[in-house]
């Protein structure tokens, strides 16, 4: 058995690298053996992408991409379609949670400094990744068809229609009509399950293999590499990915599940946050709800987005708002040539960095409450505020993360 | 590290509640058990009598009803009295455009309304109308100022009257009730409530089945949590 089992290995390595693979990717793929908590959510991701790809196929078999049957076609799906329910709400908390995890993988990076030199372009793979995600977020959220979906959706495309001179038409192009319908939604269907997810796939893919070309960072932020066992060639504090963090992100991904089918079975609306309320009662192109929120992953964006009410330097207010939106996802993407400490983790940073994430992490859930409130004179007022101190962890990065105070690396892992 | 940690995973966790309340006016709870199956009865047969005149429930399905006990005999006995077949969706009779010109607006599909206003909302509106006649159908609520639904419920509730009293704070409404219905007002309670429980039943008619199946896939995950940490255990014990 076993004989043949090796022969048939033997007969496919001729043909496709899978031995080779398996070893570089996984068996003989050296990892940190430091990994902590924050290490689970890459895995995780990849977990929730694969959970949102399978839902996805078969919501597509009942969801009718047309203005006219969308919101009741869904409403089809919840209660005539054997378990649609299920696999409903597995797609709508899978979107949330992919949210979730990906934020607090992105948090990682931030916290051990993965995205210093050799990583940047590992960073900005995943940034890219980032986008993708958001405009899937996007195009997802229309498909329901309630309330929420198109008035949600008429905030993001008229932010096209504020970019000067080709806004207009290029938000006419976008919507295949002068005004968000028919024609937006079912292309924009076409952009959620065909487009997108492909261009994602790639991605993470891409992601992957730069992460393996690089190796894993960690909580030390040194590099495993510079310490090879001079024999074997195979890092000191390197251990092989399988089976060792395989079996572990298992444990990860048991726990993750708690919490995943935790809010599917017992709270599938989470308060309000994951499906709105509004978007219970079909879109009505003639009613404008008087308080439009998007959802809760968006909102600190939308707080950015609402926080600029002056023209100022001959830009219109509006126009303003998008930049500093758009700014805010994109200035991520400088953070490798931002960061000038000379040491990567936050273990070894000193008190002015620590400051300075914590000012960020509380100006981002701050900005991300605002986002769900309509906005009165005070809110405006915290939303500026806190716009400013979430510019302020990068622009001033280069100045506070080179006079930090740090303390030295070790040249091994700890632990 | 831990702190931030927790903190991180509370803010994300929390199941704050957003539902808007439209005016000053506190939300009475509405005592919802959609496992009382008695109550759903009598709240779906309250329904198709008063609401779906007017107001479909277009998502559902009568034979959906069986969930709740009935039979596909009592469901055409008790619930449909239109002709429809059982499997049919629970249309409304009355035709768009008509309704548009009696009440100004179309009145909304009730399948998901527990699900867009809460259960609450529904239940002190059902009995917050009072007598108005500076509107066009004699009648407001305190929870929905100038309704376009007139109180379809007042000969079993009676007619209430707002009572408007000046304190420092400003104005404070409340009703009274001026002419007694059918119902005495803890038996119209009781019917708002079962009208109200059935239709968050309706907003979610596979909620019962949904915690059901989540309290076996828990019992199952905590088997898969010791299996898996068992295995990490075993593999990880020659590290460090």
């Amino acid at each position: 058995m076993s004989n043949l089992f090796n022969s048939m290995i033997e007969w496919i390595d001729k043909r496709f690298p899978l031995t080779s693979n398996w070893k570089a990717h996984l068996s003989e793929y050296y990892a940190p053996k430091n990994f902590n908590f924050w290490y689970f959510f890459g895995s995780l991701a990849l977990l929730v992408l694969v959970n949102q790809l399978l839902t996805g196929i078969f919501l597509t078999m009942n969801y009718k991409p047309d203005a006219s049957q969308a919101f009741a076609s869904v409403e089809y799906i919840m209660r005539d379609v054997e378990y649609g329910w299920l696999i409903r709400y597995m797609h709508s908390t899978g979107a949330s949670m992919f949210f979730v995890v990906v934020y607090l993988h992105m948090f990682r990076g931030m916290m051990y400094g993965s995205y210093r030199k050799p990583r940047e372009l590992l960073w900005i793979i995943g940034m890219a990744i980032f986008f993708v995600l958001m405009s899937l977020a996007f195009t997802g959220y229309i498909l329901p068809w309630g309330q929420m979906s198109y008035w949600g959706a008429q905030v993001i495309v008229s932010m096209f229609g504020a970019i000067p001179v080709i806004g207009d038409t290029l938000q006419q192009w976008l919507l295949g009509d002068f005004t968000l319908s028919d024609a937006a939604l079912n292309r924009f269907f076409a952009y959620h399950v065909v487009t997108l997810p492909l261009i994602l796939l790639v991605l993470v893919f891409v992601h992957i293999l730069a992460l393996h070309e690089t190796g894993s960072n960690n909580p030390d932020g040194i590099e495993i590499k510079d310490n090879k066992n001079p024999q074997t060639g195979i890092p000191v504090d390197g251990i092989p990915f399988h089976p060792y963090y395989t079996v572990k992100d298992i444990v990860g991904v048991v726990v993750f599940l708690f919490v995943f089918c935790g809010i599917i079975f017992f709270a599938p609306e989470m308060g309000g946050y994951f499906l709105e309320y509004n978007n219970f009662i079909p879109a009505n192109t003639l009613q404008t709800p008087d308080h439009i929120a998007p959802v809760w992953y968006f909102t600190p964006y939308y707080s950015m987005l609402r926080a600029v009410t002056v023209n100022f330097l001959g830009i219109d207010a509006k126009l303003w708002g998008v930049i500093l939106m758009a700014g805010s996802v994109v200035i991520f993407c400088f953070l490798p040539w931002l960061d000038r400490s000379p040491v990567k983790s936050i273990r070894y940073k000193g008190p002015l960095f620590k400051t300075a994430l914590a000012l960020f992490v509380v100006s981002f859930f701050v900005l991300g409450w605002l986002g769900t409130k309509s906005p009165t004179p005070m809110y405006t007022l915290l939303a500026q505020i806190f716009t400013v101190i979430y510019f302020a962890f990068f622009i001033l990065m280069p100045w506070y993360s080179k006079i930090d105070k740090t303390k030295p690396e070790p040249k091994r892992l700890k632990e | 590290m831990k702190k931030i940690t927790i903190a991180i995973l509370i803010l994300c966790m929390a199941p704050f509640s957003i539902f808007a309340a439209e005016s000053g006016m506190a939300l009475e709870r509405a005592p919802v058990d959609i496992t009382d199956n008695a109550s759903l009865k009598r709240g779906a047969e309250s329904f198709v009598n008063y609401c779906l005149t007017c107001h479909g429930a277009s998502y559902m399905r009568y034979n959906r009803h069986r969930d709740i006990g009935y039979t596909n005999e009592e469901i055409l006995d008790k619930l449909v009295f239109t002709g429809q077949k059982v499997g049919d969706l629970m249309e409304s009779a009355m035709r768009k455009k008509e309704a548009e010109e009696w009440f100004g607006v179309v009145p909304p599909d009730l399948s998901v309304i527990a699900r867009s206003r809460g259960a609450d909302w529904l239940y002190t509106y059902l009995k917050a109308f009072y007598r108005d006649d500076s509107t066009a159908t004699g009648w407001n609520n305190l929870v929905f100022d100038r309704a376009a639904m007139p109180h379809v419920l007042y000969q079993l509730q009676g007619e209430q009257k707002l009572v408007v009293k000046k304190t420092d704070k400003g104005e404070e409404k409340s009703l009274s009730l001026e002419k007694p219905g059918e119902l005495s007002s803890s038996d119209y309670d009781k019917f708002v409530a079962d009208l109200v429980n059935y239709l968050v039943y309706l907003g979610e008619p596979h909620a019962n089945a949904r915690k059901k199946l989540g309290i076996e896939v828990m019992i199952f995950l905590l088997g898969m949590l010791i299996l898996s940490y068992a295995l990490k255990k075993e593999y990880w014990k020659d590290i460090h």
